[in-house]
Parts: C-alpha cells; sequence; structure tokens
C-alpha cells in the first residue's frame, strides 16, 4: 500500500484529527501567551541578584 | 490492542466521546467555583493567567471523571443513570480512558504549576488522586459515607482558585471548601430519599439502605447545621460582606427550615405527598450553592468601585 494512498481510516477519523489539530494549536498559543505575559511584566526588572551587582 | 490496528472496530469514537469522559457537568460547575476562589482573592490576576489557570483546574477535574470512569464501569453499566457513559454504551475502550485520564492529569498539574504556583498544582494533584484512588477505588464501595468524600473532592476547586491566585491557603479558602464540604450530603441525601436509585444492584452502600431512611434524615439535619455555621462565617470573612451575609442569612434560613421539616417526617408522611418537601429541598439546594458562590463572586466585582466587603460601610 502506497503512502500517499488514503486510507478509508483517514476518512473515518478525519473529523477527530482535526479537532486533535485544532486542539493542539490552541495550546501552543495559550502557552505562547502565557510566556509573553510572564516574561513582560514588570517591564524587564532585573533578577534581584543581578540588581545588587549592577548597584 | 494499539489504535493504529485496530480497524476492525465497529464503531469508531469522536472527540466528543472522550470529551464525555471528562464529565462536562461536573466541569462546568468546577469552572465556575474555581474561578469564584480565584476572583475573591485579594492578588489579582493577569487575564490570560486567569484563563489558563481554570482551564487546566477544569481539565484536572474531568481526568480524575475518566479515571473514575474507567474503575467504576463495571458499576456504571449496571445502574441506568449511567449505563449511557462511554465506557459500558462500548463507544470507548476502557484502556482509552485510563490513557486519557493518566495524560491529561499530568498536563494539567504541570500547566498549572506553570501558569499559576506550585502550591496550587499540588492541590490539584491531590485532588485528583483524592478522587480517583481514595473516593472511587477504596471508599465508594465500602462506605455508606462515600457521598462525604466524594463532597470533599469536590469542595477544593474554589480552594485551588484562591490558591492561584494568593499562593497560600488561608481561612477564606478553607470556608469556600467547607461551604461545598457540608452542602454535598443534605444535597445528595435528600435526592436519595426521594428517588428509586439502582445503587444497591452495583453494591454500593447508600446510608438510605444501610443505615436506613429516618438515620438519614438525622444525617441531613446534622449537616445542615454545621454548613449554616460555616456559611455565615464566611460572611465575617474578605470573601463577605453586606450583600454576601443578606443571601447567606436568608438561605441558610430556608435550608435550616426544610432540614427540619424533612427530620420530622417519616415515611409514611413522605410517600403521601410523594415527597414533596424532600423534593423542594433538593431544588433549594442547587440554588443555594449557586447564589452563595454567587455573592461572594458579587462582592468581589463590587470591590474596584468601593462597595465590595466590609470596608465602604
Amino acid at each position: 500500500m502506497a503512502l500517499s494512498k488514503e486510507h478509508e481510516l483517514h476518512q473515518r477519523r478525519k473529523g477527530r484529527n482535526i479537532g486533535v489539530g485544532l486542539l493542539l494549536v490552541g495550546f501552543i498559543v495559550l502557552v505562547f501567551s502565557l510566556t509573553f505575559v510572564k516574561v513582560t511584566r514588570g517591564d524587564f526588572e532585573l533578577p534581584k541578584a543581578e540588581q545588587e551587582v549592577s548597584q | 490492542m494499539t489504535e493504529a490496528t485496530d480497524l476492525s472496530r465497529d464503531y469508531e469514537p469522536t472527540l466528543g466521546d472522550y470529551f464525555a469522559l471528562l464529565k462536562p457537568r461536573v466541569m462546568s460547575l468546577v469552572v465556575f467555583t474555581a474561578l469564584v476562589g480565584l476572583l475573591a482573592a485579594p492578588v489579582p490576576m493577569h487575564p490570560v493567567e486567569i484563563f489558563a489557570s481554570i482551564l487546566f483546574i477544569a481539565i484536572g477535574a474531568g481526568a480524575s471523571g475518566a479515571l473514575n470512569m474507567w474503575w467504576d464501569a463495571d458499576i456504571d453499566a449496571v445502574m441506568r443513570r449511567t449505563a449511557k457513559r462511554p465506557i459500558p454504551s462500548g463507544r470507548v475502550e476502557p484502556g482509552e480512558a485510563l490513557a486519557v485520564g493518566v495524560a491529561l492529569s499530568g498536563l494539567a498539574v504541570v500547566m498549572l504549576g506553570l501558569a499559576a504556583n506550585l502550591l496550587a498544582a499540588a492541590l490539584l494533584a491531590f485532588t485528583i488522586f483524592f478522587y480517583a484512588v481514595v473516593y472511587s477505588m477504596w471508599l465508594k464501595r465500602s462506605t455508606p459515607q462515600n457521598i462525604v468524600i466524594g463532597g470533599a473532592a469536590g469542595a477544593f476547586p474554589p480552594m485551588i482558585g484562591w490558591v492561584c491566585a494568593t499562593g497560600s491557603v488561608t481561612i477564606e479558602a478553607w470556608l469556600m471548601f467547607a461551604l461545598i464540604f457540608m452542602w454535598t450530603p443534605p444535597h445528595f441525601w435528600a435526592l436519595a430519599l426521594f428517588m428509586r436509585s439502582d445503587y444497591d444492584d452495583a453494591g454500593v452502600p447508600m446510608l438510605t439502605v444501610t443505615h436506613g431512611r429516618p438515620a438519614t434524615r438525622n444525617h441531613i439535619l446534622v449537616y445542615t447545621v454545621f454548613l449554616a455555621v460555616f456559611a455565615l462565617a464566611a460572611a465575617a470573612t474578605s470573601i463577605g460582606g453586606p450583600i454576601y451575609l443578606a443571601v447567606a442569612a436568608v438561605l441558610n434560613a430556608l435550608f435550616l427550615k426544610g432540614a427540619i421539616e424533612i427530620w420530622r417526617r417519616d415515611e409514611v408522611q413522605a410517600e403521601a405527598d410523594d415527597y414533596a418537601v424532600e423534593k423542594s429541598f433538593f431544588k433549594l439546594s442547587l440554588l443555594y450553592l449557586f447564589l452563595h458562590f454567587g455573592a461572594i463572586l458579587l462582592e468581589a466585582a463590587l470591590r474596584p468601585f468601593g462597595y465590595g466587603g466590609w470596608g465602604w460601610l
């Protein structure tokens, strides 16, 4: 069976596969947003230890 | 049998079948109470963090539901109420439910730790363990106090929400826990009094069967009295305020009145009016929980305008 040929199974599971794909995309967007929020909070404050060094 | 080789399967489970493993209706209650706990906390969170925290608490709760369905598939098949669940109806394989439950538990705990803090993640992990292992595997089939134990698992979400924001467990978190914990037994046992259930066929001990209906009526009254104490005590803390106090005073008076009426009745009286008092008590119990948490949310929502809590009086 050639890999390019679509098996009947792919048709049957199409809806489910699209759903899982969308969930994964959503998860990626969420992790990215969380990272963005956490990193940019406090206007890029230096960690305490580095602040002490720079003073 | 692995997914890839299982071509002979008659029914192809949809995403919705897997979603049904997460007990969506229980999840919606978890979302509501956890969100109230989080928003009532005096520490603000970023909206993205709030969304992520609530989402992963909900997924954690759903995962424990999937583990429960995996473990209880044998009794779910016997009972009419649960016979249509994904595993007993044959739509999802037991092994799949176990895999979904374990995988989502891990994901939810790790992600809550990253989105909020480690204490919240630890509490979520404990809640999943408590519901899946202590309740489902250990106590549900061995003691008629199973409702009380299961209620504890349901009581954790607002506490986890609170901890997401504050990073610590304080008296307010415990009181929100107590609100659900003490509410669950009277709520459920009232239902058990008027609903003919098939728990008996499934071998799950119910208080109404093991200790009799008069004992169940006593239990309802005792729990309702303690519930009122905790519900009113919450009014004096930072989650309370005049609105909450007014709501709690009215609801607890009505709830106590209902519990006393139930306690005074016997089965002959109850059957004479087709369990009218028990049924109305059960309906009130739904409103009771919703309005208490609604009032806590309202107090928190008014805080930015200077009217929440006791400070503005």
